[in-house]
This record gives C-alpha cells, structure tokens and sequence, in this order.
C-alpha cells in the first residue's frame, strides 16, 4: 500500500548527462591541483622536487619551531563586569527586525561578543523560531563593510569621497543646514514598527515643520493594506483547515514568515492521536517554498493571478465580473472554492500580489467567509510602505521641490524599482544625509554619512503586532564611532535625551503600575504584553465593483514574476555570507539570481542551464544565466530581487543583477511582474548549485511519503519497510549482523526528523553554520562541490511515472516516463546530516582511528588525529563528511567570501568551543557535542540527571517548525523516547535501512493531504 | 691506522650527543631555573598529603547532608572569594553566623545586602561600618541555596579551629600516606645514607689493603732466586692498555653502548619537542604564590573565581587585586604597577604558562567542582612557588592517564547514581574510573 513515486534530485540527474554519470560516481569532483594549493607557476617542475623541497623546509621549520615555543599572553580584565565569566556565555533577549520579517531573539555573547542568535521561547509572536536571516544576524555585526565612522562627502562629480569627519562637525554642518532649510525634509525609511522611533521622527518633524516621514518596502504590501483601509490584517494560520494562496509565499518570505509557519504546522503534524491535516491550495509561477510545501500547487503565469482570484470570488461569493480564467480537467480552484464554502470561518485567502484590486476581492472572500484566521481589529504592523507615497516623494526631489533627505536604513537607488529617478532626483536635493549602517548604493550619494548601530549594539523597541511589544538591548559596546540613528535624530531637533531614556519614557505610560520592576522583566524577557499604538480604525468593507474593473487581463507573452527569496530576501543583508552561501530551498542555487525558465519553454528554445539571457522589459534589461525550474508556469519567468549590489561590500559584489527596474506600477502600487523579452547571448555564466553533488545510492527508498486517507485507513501501512532475505525467511535488516552492538549505560543520543514539518526554509542551515563555525567556500568552491555545510537540506522533485504502469505500458516506456520530468512536481525537503550510525561504515575504514564510536551513540571526528585519507567519505553512504580542501582561514582565496574567518573583527563571531578545523582534515556534523558535554556538566554541577530539552542541537533548536526532535533516547521519558515508541511501525524510518548502518538519526514519512487514488505498489 | 679513523667519527658522534643534549634542554625552557621536576608528572592525590584540603568531611551530626554537599558547592562558587567559615577574609568569619542572625535575616542580607542597610536595619550598618564600608554584592540564590549554604557553613564549624583560612583540613587523600609516615620515610632515608658511606669506605681500606698485601707479596717474590722464567713472566706481568684499545669485543660493545646512548638520548629529546614542563617565565609582576597561597592560605578560588563554575580558572582581575591592596603594602613598587595598570586603564599582561593547544578543550570545572580534584594534583605545590613554573607536561598521554587510573567522584551525585549501580554489579571488582564511563574517548576533549 505504498505510494511510489520516483524522485529525481535535479535535472541532471533526469536526463542523466555523461557529466553526471561521472560525477555520480566520483565522491569528490576533481582533485586538488599541486598548483592551484602551492602557487608553483611552473607546470614543468618536478612534483618528486617540490616535495622534497617541502620536506626539507618543513623539518627545518619544525625543528626551528620546537626550539622557541611562542610567549603567550593571558590578559585579564583590568575591572571584571560581576556577571562575565570566561568561558560562561550570557543570553540576552533582543529583537531581530530590519524592515523584512520579525523575530524575537535570544543572543548568546562569550566574553561580551555576540556570538550566536537563538530564537527566544518567551515570545508569543515567533515562540522560539528563528528565520534563517536572523540566525545570519549576527555576523552582519562584524561586516567589515560597515561604515566605522561619520563622514562627509568632499570634491564634486566622479571623484567625490567620503571623508572621515568629526561627530561634532557633521552634527554642527546639519543643524545649519536643517535651520536654513528650503522645501520639504523627507525622512526615508522602510516599515518602522518602532512606536518610540515614530516618536522621535515625530519630535524631529515637530521642530522642522515641513518634515515628511516617508515608508517604502522592498517587497510591499502596500496593495494589501490598501484593500484593508491601511490595516494590515494579523493573520493566524493554525485557524485555517482550508488555505488558499495566491503567491503568498508565506512559509518562505511573506510578511512574517516564522510565526506563519508556527501556525501553519500546528495543522499539518499528525500523529496517531491526531489524523487532521489542513488542506492548502497554491496557485503561484515561479516554485516557491510555500508552493513546494502545498498539497495542491498549480503554476500560473502572473497576469492570471487577478483572473483566478476573480474567478475564486464568483465562486464563493458569486456575483462578480465574469473571469477568463480557465482551469484544466482537474479543477483545482473550483474544488478549493468547494471546500472554502465548506470550510467557511475557518478557510483563508491570502495572496502575494501588491495589486490593490486583487487584494480588495481576497479581503472580500475572506469577509465572506468570516474567516477567523483574519483579524483586523489586533492587526500587523509589519508592513507600512506606501508606494503612492514614495512615488510622489520621488517626483518632488526631480521637481526639485525637496531641500533634505534623510535615509534611514534605505537605500531606494538600489531597491526601489525607480533607483534611478531616485539617484537623479538626489542631485537636485541640498542636503542628504545618510544613516545606513554603510555606504551603500545611496548612502554613498550622499554628503553627509551618520552611520546608525548595529540593532545588536542598540536599545530599541517593537510592535510587531498590535498588543505585542518587543525590546532590543545592547549585547555589546559599539564596534566603531557610530551612533544610533534615533539619537542623531534627536541631536538635530535638539533633545539632549538619550535615545535609551526617551525609550524608558515611553514604556512608561505602557506598562504602568511598578515601572522598574516591569522595565527589568521586559528586558529580561525581551517581550511584553501592551500597546503603544493607537486602536486601528474600523475597517470599511471593500469597494468590490471597482475592483472587478480594474483587474488586469490575461496577458499574452512571456511574463515576469519577480520574488524575494527566503535567503538573501530584499538585499539588505547581501554582504553576509553566510546568507549567499544559504542554498535556495528549491532550486539549491548560491551565490547569485537567475533566469528560473520552465523546462518546456528552453527545450524549445534550446537553452542550457548556465546559458545567459537577456531580460528587456519597458526598456530596461538585465543579462542573467538560465536556471531550468520545474513547477515553474507555462511561458512565464522568475528572478529574485535582492542581488546586484555594487556597494554592499566585498562578499556582495559581482553577485547576480538587479531585476527591480523591471517591475511595473499599477493603481498607484508596484507590481511585481511584467511581460518581458528573452534573448539568448553567447555568453555562458555557470549556477552554483548544491543539488546534484550527493547521489544517494540507487537502491532503495532514501525518502517516504504516503498520503492522509492512506495515514487514516491504516497507519501502520504508511511506510514501507525494507526487508532481506535469509534462513528464517525475509527479516529486518538489523537482525543479521557482522558487528558486536555497543551498549549504551549513560546516555544515547539521538534525533528523530519529520518530513511532514520540514518546510525546507534552511534555518538549520544557517544555525549549523554558526554554532559550529562552518566556513563559507565561495561561488566557485560550490561549482567544484567543495561546500562545507555540515547538514543540508536535500530536495526531491517526483515524477508522475509509476512502476504500477509497468503492466499498461511496459516496462522500458515506464522507465522512461519515469525519468520525463514533472510539470508541476510535488517536492518533499529532507534534512540530511551525519547519521551518527551504530554500525558506521565510516569507522572501519579509517586507518588512523580518527572517526570512531562513542559509548554514547556519537560518531566521534577527530580533527587532530585525521590525516585526510577521505575513506571516510568515500564509504559514507549518506555523503555527509566535508573535506577541508583549502585552509579557509588563511587562504587569500577565501577572503572576500570567508573574510570573517580573517580579520580579528570577523573572528570574534566564532564560536570559542569549536575547533576551526585545518587544511586537510575531514569534518562533518558532531551532534553538537560541544552543547551535550556542555549540558552533562551543568547536571553533574548540580548532581542530578540532564533534563529531556536541556540538551539540544542547534538544528533542532533553531526549527521554527519543531521539525527536528533531539534527545536521549536511553531515558524513557524523553520526548524523542515517546515519539518513537509512539511512531515505530507507523511513520519512522531509517534511510538506506537496508544497509544496516543502523542510524541514530530517524525519519517519520512525511503524509500529504491529497485526494488522489492511492496507487498500489 | 683504527684509531685515526675513529677519531673524526668519534667526533662526530660527540657532536651529535651534544646536539640532542641540546635540543631536549631548549626544549624545556628555563628549566635549569627551574626546581628540579619530576618528568612522570604526578598521580592524583600524590601530593594531597602535603596539600590543604578545601572539601572537608560533613560533620557526622549536623543537619541534612544533601543539603549540606549543595551548600559545599554553592559556597565555593560564591562566597569563598570574601569568606571563610573560621578566619576573616575579606569578610566575617561564618562560624556561628546562626546564633548570631535568624535566617529571617541572612536570606534578605545575602540577597541584597546594600537594602538592608539602607534600610537602616542596625546590625547591618554597623557590619557594615566595621568592613570598612565594603559592600557585600547582591546574589541571586534562592531562600533554599542559602539555607543549604548555612547547613555547611554550621557542619564545618570549629573543625580546625586556629588553622586559619577556608584551607583548614589537612587531609590524607587515600590514606596510604600521612604525614607522619612521610616524616618516618625522611628518617629512615637518613640511615640509608650513613650506612652507605660506612659500605664505600670500608671496600676502599679493604682494596688499599689488598694492593699493599699484593705488592709486598709480589717483593718478597722478587727476592727468592729459585724461581725459573715462566715464573718471573707471571710475577713481572704488566697490564697492557694497548691490547683492551685493539680488541674488536670492547670497540664493539663500546660502540653499540655509544650509539644507543645517543639514540636513547635524541628519541627523548624528539618526544620532548612542544614539550614545556618546567616552563617558569618572568612574568610582569613579581607575584608571589608561595605567599598568598601558601603564608597567607587564601583559597585559591578568591582569585580564581570561576575555577569552580566555568571552564576557565579566570586569571584576577586587577579590581580583585584591590579588594586587599587599597590598604595593604600600598609603597611596594610590585604593587604599584597594578596601580599605573589601572590609572592608565591598560590591563596587566600576564605570560600564559599552561598552554593546551587549541584542538583540547580542557574545563576546569568538570574537574574542581565534580571531579573534587585539588588544584595541586596538576598545577602541583602551588602554594611554595615563588614564581609559578608548569608543573604537569599537560601531554594528552599525562591526561589519558590520570582518566584510566583515577576513580569517578559519584558520591552524592545522582547523575552517576545509576551508572554506579550498573558497574557494581557487572564489574564491582575494578574501580570505576573516569575512562570506564567513557573519559578517554576522542569527543570527550576534541571538537
């Protein structure tokens, strides 16, 4: 009763390319050239020479070395902080929102360096999730990009430069120019959900009169908070049992995408207690995370989205404007507005467009159906951009109607689809100022630079949501001379008040009663209860019948969708790169945007992948590779925002173009899509992509599915489990054995992943990366396959072809039909990570005892014991271990991209428990065994047992989604003990069970909600 | 011919010796300035004997005794650093701190000792007076730590009255050796001695004695007449240098005994590279272990104050310094480079002597506050260097060692409660060690 569909791990994989038969086999792409590692620029010299050379000189180093041992200093605190220890972390709680998504979080600092962000479980918005952006954060703190000093802009035209300047200078040069002031003064910023940073802009706007605060989003709702009389909705997802989406991708980037996915899983996790599952419906063009996630997903072009929403209304609603979308045989939108009416308050609507037509119908769905998972009278604060707005501001400063600029954390020469009439606009403004953390696109426009703190060196506070405040404190002194925006604000209005004790001020009139006694647990807790912004206003119903005029037709040609992605989101944080690093959920793409073209529209216009093409739209044009994307729509194509940056710093350059200029404004918004040209140029520009590196051995099933009727019917049916043959007839793999088993007395570590939460959003990505101080390897690095990412996030599309069509349709046609790609794949994500095997075939062919067993379940690397034979990789079946090829830390090479590694600035964001492994060595995930050891001791401290939770990875900390359960599985009590009893012989499974490696690491098959008649294996 | 080829290879051969001589003395730095050091390194509790104990036995008749062993650690993580049960520290003496105080006031005082004074609460203030002002920082323990702390506190009372300092006990650390079995082995070494000298000179009167009687028997030989040739060969016999020089057999063993010397020598002085045992440095400030530890007995975590929580020991800073040295031997010219640190807000840089490499993780908690090890038992006679020199050679061989020999400290502690209960009865014979529950695996220390 096992559904089996065929998974393909890429498009190489599927038309199984002489290349990839090659690679396939070959765990390591290519071997190390002796030039590349050496410098030697003489292909004739001898190798046999060069070795002896090195011979030499390395005994002569050692022996030179062993004679003078370095003088090491250990420097102490002149005046010890009472609540630092060395070698003890502190936790602060602070908040993480930079004008793309909220998190509250939790900073782990060492010896009063932030080193590590961790979600914070106190908070009621993102209860202990973490997006992978934020976990990145904390680097963005040591970006030696950031501007370290004010500045002013000296000489005119080409050659000016910005100039280090004294604070009080600058501050004396803008209150002068701020006093003789003539025209307007804007204030841009992206959405601020500060309530005491609108006050301040506000004290500033009161002492110059004719001061306008202007908010723009990168990626904007500005058409949704139209719809909804300028209330953006809070929306609950746990509420919903019937979502439809219209390219919302709101597991991946879509207004606050960790407290989404919190709620959303609430619904999709099912257990044999609990056999619910929420249906969701996305109709979408380009594959998104959330698409990827959907039990029904259908691909359409763009400037169908209005039609199908339209045609969405009449059928729930009814009495629309008639719809000229059309939908196939199977009826996806007709038997999700089925299921809508069935489902009615607890049905949703969202959708992604920023058109404020498309938006005022979905509002009027969701009003139809009184959906409790709406609600406007607590509504988001998350986005406050108007375009109209910042349209109108753009034109002024052209009209030269504008004397000052402000930019706070803005840079709309780069990330707004008018960069440009922003940039000519700017030469006709007298005084610019910037406050962003560098001198970037804009901010290098402009004369005077203040740059602002990192958030992890400010105070400030937030309302995500309207009842639910957050704060951020200081987690360390500031790095550089800089000072945080609110303060230079209230410098030139002239408040002598520091930013902290306006803030306290504020909070003052929210908590009440003992105010200290609340001030300290809201900055202990990091979150508090309370408002600070007014009631919203009672939202009017939408005007339907203009919106039914002013959807747009279904266009003709090839069509545009612009998107953000989940990683580098809207480009702020693209000098992180950790983030460039960060493979796209779908596509495992690095390091750079694309041409996501469907597999249909290159085949017929002979396209490769890496092929570059250039997009024109109204006049505009960029010139980007090819990436072929199943599930991508018929004569529709995607490219992401956030890339091209010229001035974000080192690690951003020559990454990708800037697809903004394309898009287009309508009704007074910006709508991401446009139709577009394509043409193909000679020029070839390869994809860095992580997806094919790791075949997993043909054998049998690495990932398992099943579906809700199939979970329903008979739970222990839903996985199959693999058998062998012997005497006694077929057993269980682990019955037959070569080795002895190891006895676990003390503890047995162990994790359980599954599939049905994963969404795939890669946040563990990132928290591995920082926990462990995994190296970033950089764009070429990732094309050889030399990535470093200790776990990884494999994805798998599937294939409509089935063996059970072998009878009908014989066996080589199936098996050919098996390897046609899917349209429109369903795609299932799996964590993939060192196994920590019992039987680790990784262990026995180690010939210098460097990878072995611990009595407590982990499969030890011993970095100093290993001499880089690779063995060990080559007999891992899973293709988990990293080999260090290079030495990332010292390697010039490496600098621009692994710069964090180099500098003492950037080191201090590494973690002080961890090796920073050497050239040579092989590495791969530990378990975190620094946190275990670190979590046995603090029990030993306190003479008692661990507690089940106390110890966890920093994977499984990191989930928003609660996918990753880590445990010990040898206490009984534990969670990981009771989801295991609970889940053998239902949904947990071992990968490549057959093989008997017997793995600590355990699967539950992931179920999806489909209807579709259950094919018999 | 023989011998003038051996010489330059004798040569040779002397300059290679000298080399590896050498290397293995550069090696260990400074090591001739150093007090001699024992090159095995040291057995736990070897040096116990000599060592004071800070963990003393509960008493028999006080109070709770988990609370009591809670209130052991707590105490050492906390209060140490300014108290001692019997003696003044910085502050008051603790013993007999519950006839003096109800705990309805030790628990509000020790929480936040600047509120009850400004309170005005009188027996504060005039503690407070009394202390020259200092006041005692707020700790965030709970009203049950600091019972359990009292408990100890009560428990130890009068133990080792006139013994000052929290290092009261002198206790044997497996009662193999006390100190007055230690005084009796110093005695009987003694006798060895004269004994010997009595053995040696008494064998050289008897070989004097021997060659006189040899030579007079060799003269009254000499003057007999009757004597034929083969006689007068014997007797005029002489002994031939020459011979023993060109015997194949001596060169031989000679030899062989030459190269393995040298081979001994240079093997020891290759295991010796990275090797710093010994290492005693000059450091910025003449500071002397052997008087604060040793004279004045302050417990070592009043400086170190993490060595019982954390995974660094933590190297004072220069404010602790002050706690005793605003006041005492302000006009020492040492003392007053903590000052000119201070005034010119650039910390004291110390020279780092124990030195693991990066790729071992060493936690000294793990060891102090559940191990129960003494500070000695690796940074050795801590407390009679006047200038610290590394005790230990910190080789991961010296480590693996110590963790296969050394017994789990389980007592009390339900962590290992289990895991004691299944090695008594599969395996009660052996100890169970540190290496038995997994102590000498790779994960334990690398990662």
């Amino acid at each position: 009763m096992q559904e089996s569909p065929k998974y393909w791990k890429g498009i190489e994989e599927l038309e199984n390319s002489p290349e990839f038969v090659k690679n396939a086999l070959t765990e390591f792409a290519d071997f190390l050239p002796v030039k590349d590692s050496h410098g030697t620029s003489d292909a004739t010299v001898a190798p046999r020479r060069d070795f002896l050379k090195l011979m030499g000189f390395g005994i002569a180093a050692a022996t030179l070395a062993s004679c003078e041992t370095p003088i090491k200093k250990a420097i102490p605190y002149l005046n010890k902080p009472e609540e630092v220890d060395p070698g003890i972390a502190n936790y602060y709680a602070s908040t993480y929102f930079t004008g793309e998504d909220y998190n509250s979080v939790l900073v782990k600092t060492r010896e009063g360096r932030p080193i590590k962000l961790e979600g914070n479980p106190e908070s009621p918005v993102t209860r202990g999730g973490l997006s992978a952006r934020a976990q990145a954060a904390v680097l963005s703190l040591y970006d030696g990009g950031r501007l370290q000093h004010f500045a002013i802009k000296k000489g005119t035209g080409e050659k000016a430069e910005h100039a280090k300047a004294d604070k009080d200078q600058v501050d004396q040069e803008i209150r002068t120019a701020l006093a003789s002031n003539t025209g307007r003064i804007a204030i841009v910023s992206p959405t601020i959900i500060s309530p005491s940073t609108k006050k301040v802009i506000a004290e500033f706007a009161a002492r110059f009169p004719n001061t306008e605060h202007v908010m723009y989003d990168v990626n904007s709702a500005s058409g949704l908070l139209r719809a909804n009389g300028g209330v953006l909705p809070a929306y609950d997802f746990s509420k919903a049992s019937v979502i439809v989406s219209f390219g919302a991708d709101f597991l991946g980037t879509w207004l606050s995408p960790v407290e989404y996915a919190q709620q959303y899983i609430t619904n999709r996790k099912v257990s044999s207690e609990k056999k619910t599952m929420s249906k969701h419906y996305q109709f979408e063009s380009g594959l998104s995370l959330t698409g990827s996630n959907a039990d029904v997903r259908v691909a359409i072009k763009p400037s169908q989205e209005g039609q199908a929403v339209l045609k969405l209304y009449n059928l729930v609603v009814g009495g629309g404007a008639t719809s000229t979308y059309e939908e196939g045989k199977t009826q996806p939108l007709a038997e999700a507005a089925d299921r809508l009416r069935k489902a009615g308050s607890s049905g949703l609507v969202v959708s992604g467009s920023n058109d404020p037509a498309v938006q005022t119908l979905v509002t009027a769905i969701n009003r139809a159906l009184g959906s409790a998972a709406v609600d406007v009278a607590n509504p988001s604060f998350i986005r406050q951009g108007d375009d109209a707005r910042m349209s109108t501001l753009i034109a002024d400063m052209n009209a030269g109607r504008v004397g000052t600029v402000i930019f706070y954390h803005a840079n709309p020469v780069f990330n707004h689809p008018m960069g440009e009439q922003v940039l000519s606009g700017l030469k006709k403004v007298k005084t610019t100022i910037s406050l962003n953390d560098r001198l970037d696109e804009t901010g290098s426009q402009c004369t005077y630079a203040v740059p602002d703190h990192h958030f992890l060196e400010s105070w400030n506070d937030f309302e995500p949501k309207r009842g639910f405040l957050s704060l951020a404190q200081p987690a360390i002194t500031p790095l550089f001379a800089t000072r945080q925006a609110q303060d230079s604000l209230l410098t030139w209005a002239g408040n002598p008040t520091s930013y902290y004790n306006y803030l306290r001020t504020q909070w003052q009139g929210v908590l009440g009663g003992d105010f200290q006694k609340a001030w300290d647990k809201a900055v202990h807790d990091g979150v508090a209860r309370g408002t600070a912004m007014p009631a919203p206003l009672a939202v009017a119903a939408p005007d339907v019948n203009a919106a039914f005029g002013a959807i747009s037709p279904i266009g003709t040609g090839v069509e545009l969708a612009i998107y953000e992605k989940v990683g580098i989101g809207n480009g702020t944080h693209a000098n992180n790169p950790w983030l460039q690093e960060l493979p796209d959920p779908v596509s495992k793409a690095t390091w750079g945007n694309y041409v996501a073209v469907p597999r249909a529209m290159a085949e017929k216009n002979k396209w490769e992948q890496g092929d570059v093409l250039e997009v024109t739209a109204g006049g505009k044009s960029i010139k980007l590779p090819v990436l072929i994307q199943p599930g991508q729509a018929a004569d529709s194509v995607s490219i992401a925002i956030g890339y091209g940056r010229t001035k974000a710093g080192k690690v951003a350059q020559d990454c990708g173009a800037n697809v903004l200029p394309l898009a287009t404004m309508r009704n007074g918004a910006i709508i991401y899509s446009n139709t577009v040209t394509l043409k193909h140029t000679e020029e070839k520009s390869p994809i860095a992509q992580t997806q094919t590196h790791h075949t997993i051995m043909d054998r049998k099933p690495v990932v398992q599915e099943s579906t809700l009727a199939q979970y329903i019917a008979n739970p222990k049916e839903v996985t199959e489990y693999e058998t062998i043959s012997t005497p006694e007839g077929p057993q269980k793999p682990n019955k037959v054995s070569l080795w002895q088993d190891y006895e676990y007395k003390n503890h047995h570590w162990g994790m359980a992943i599954d599939l049905n939460s994963c969404i795939g959003c890669g946040s563990c990505v990132v928290g591995c990366q920082a926990e462990n101080n995994v190296a970033v390897v950089g764009k070429q690095e990732v094309i050889n396959r030399r990535e470093m990412h200790w776990l990884r996030i494999d994805r798998y599309y599937s294939s409509d072809a089935h063996k059970t069509d072998f009878e009908t349709k014989g066996k080589l046609d199936t098996y050919e039909a098996m390897e046609h790609p899917s349209d429109n794949p369903k795609v299932i994500f799996q964590p993939m990570l060192c196994q920590h095997c019992n039987h680790a075939p990784c262990e026995t062919v180690c010939p210098v005892l460097a990878t072995t067993h611990s009595s407590e379940g982990l499969n030890q690397m011993t970095y100093n014991r290993c001499v880089g034979t690779r063995y060990c990789a080559n007999n891992c079946p899973y293709k988990v271990r990293r080999f260090n090829w290079f030495s990332y830390y010292t390697n010039e090479k490496f600098e621009s991209v692994n710069g964090h590694m180099f500098t003492d600035l950037g080191r201090m964001v590494l973690n002080p428990d961890v090796t920073v492994r050497a050239r040579g060595v092989m590495e791969k995930c530990s378990f975190c065994v620094q946190r275990i050891q670190l979590g046995k001791l603090e029990a030993k401290k306190q003479k008692r047992r661990p507690q089940d939770g106390e110890i966890v990875s920093a994977c499984a900390q990191s989930c928003p989604t609660q996918a990753i359960v880590f445990g010990d599985m040898r206490d009984p009590e534990s969670r990981i003990s009771k989801l295991l009893r609970r889940e053998d012989g239902e949904r947990a499974f071992h990968v490549l069970d057959s093989i008997n490696v017997q793995p600590n690491i355990t699967y539950l098959t992931k179920i999806r909600n489909t209807d579709e008649a259950v094919r018999n294996a | 011919m023989n011998s003038i080829r051996l010489r330059p290879l004798s040569r040779l051969f002397l300059a290679l010796f000298l080399t590896f001589a050498a290397v293995g003395q550069s090696s260990a730095q400074d090591v001739g300035a150093a007090p001699a050091v024992s090159k095995e390194g040291v057995t736990p509790g070897a040096t116990a004997g000599a060592t004071p104990a800070t963990a003393a036995a509960p008493a028999a008749g006080g109070g709770d005794a988990a609370a009591i062993a809670a209130g052991d650690a707590l105490f050492k993580g906390n209060c140490a650093q300014c108290h001692a049960v019997n003696d003044v520290v910085v502050g008051p003496a603790l013993a007999g701190i519950t006839k003096r105080r109800p705990m309805s006031w030790i628990i509000p005082w020790v929480k936040n000792s600047s509120k009850l004074v400004a309170s005005g609460d009188e027996y504060a203030v005039k503690l407070f007076n009394q202390y020259q002002k200092q006041q005692m920082p707020s700790f965030q323990l709970s009203d049950q730590e600091i019972t359990s702390i009292v408990a100890w506190v009560t428990s130890q009372e009068g133990q080792s009255a006139g013994a000052p300092g929290a290092a009261t006990n002198i206790k044997p650390a497996d009662g193999a050796e006390t100190p007055g079995t230690g005084a009796a082995g110093a005695e009987d070494g003694k006798y060895m001695n004269v004994l010997l000298i009595v053995l040696v000179v008494v064998l050289i009167v008897l070989v004097v004695t021997l060659v006189i009687i040899a030579n007079i028997m060799k003269d009254v030989l000499r003057g007999r007449k009757d004597l034929d040739g083969r006689d007068v060969e014997v007797v005029e016999q002489r002994f031939d240098l020459s011979k023993i020089y060109n015997s194949t057999a001596v060169r031989a063993i000679v030899g062989i005994v030459f190269v393995l010397a040298v081979l001994y020598e240079s093997i020891q002085g290759a295991m010796g590279v990275g090797l710093t045992q010994g290492y005693q440095p000059t450091q910025p400030i003449a500071f002397s272990h052997k008087l604060h530890a040793g004279e004045h007995q302050i417990n070592c975590a009043y400086c170190h104050t993490s060595v019982y929580k954390s995974k660094s020991a933590n190297i004072p800073s220069a404010n602790i310094c002050m706690n005793c040295h605003s006041q005492i031997k302000t006009e020492s010219p040492e003392i007053k480079k903590i000052y000119r640190a201070i005034e010119r807000k650039q910390p004291i840089q110390w020279v780092r002597i124990h030195n693991l490499p990066d790729l071992a993780y060493f936690n000294h908690s793990q060891h102090t506050q559940v191990g129960g090890l003494e500070c000695q038992t690796c940074h050795g006679p801590i407390q009679n260097m006047e200038v610290v020199y590394q005790y230990s050679p910190l080789t991961m061989g010296w480590c693996i060692n110590c963790h296969r020999e050394t017994p789990l400290n389980t007592k009390g502690n339900a962590y290992y409660d289990n895991l004691v209960k299944l090695h008594d009865t599969k395996n009660g014979a052996v100890p169970f060690t540190v290496s038995s529950n997994g102590g000498t695996e790779c994960s334990k220390c690398h990662y």
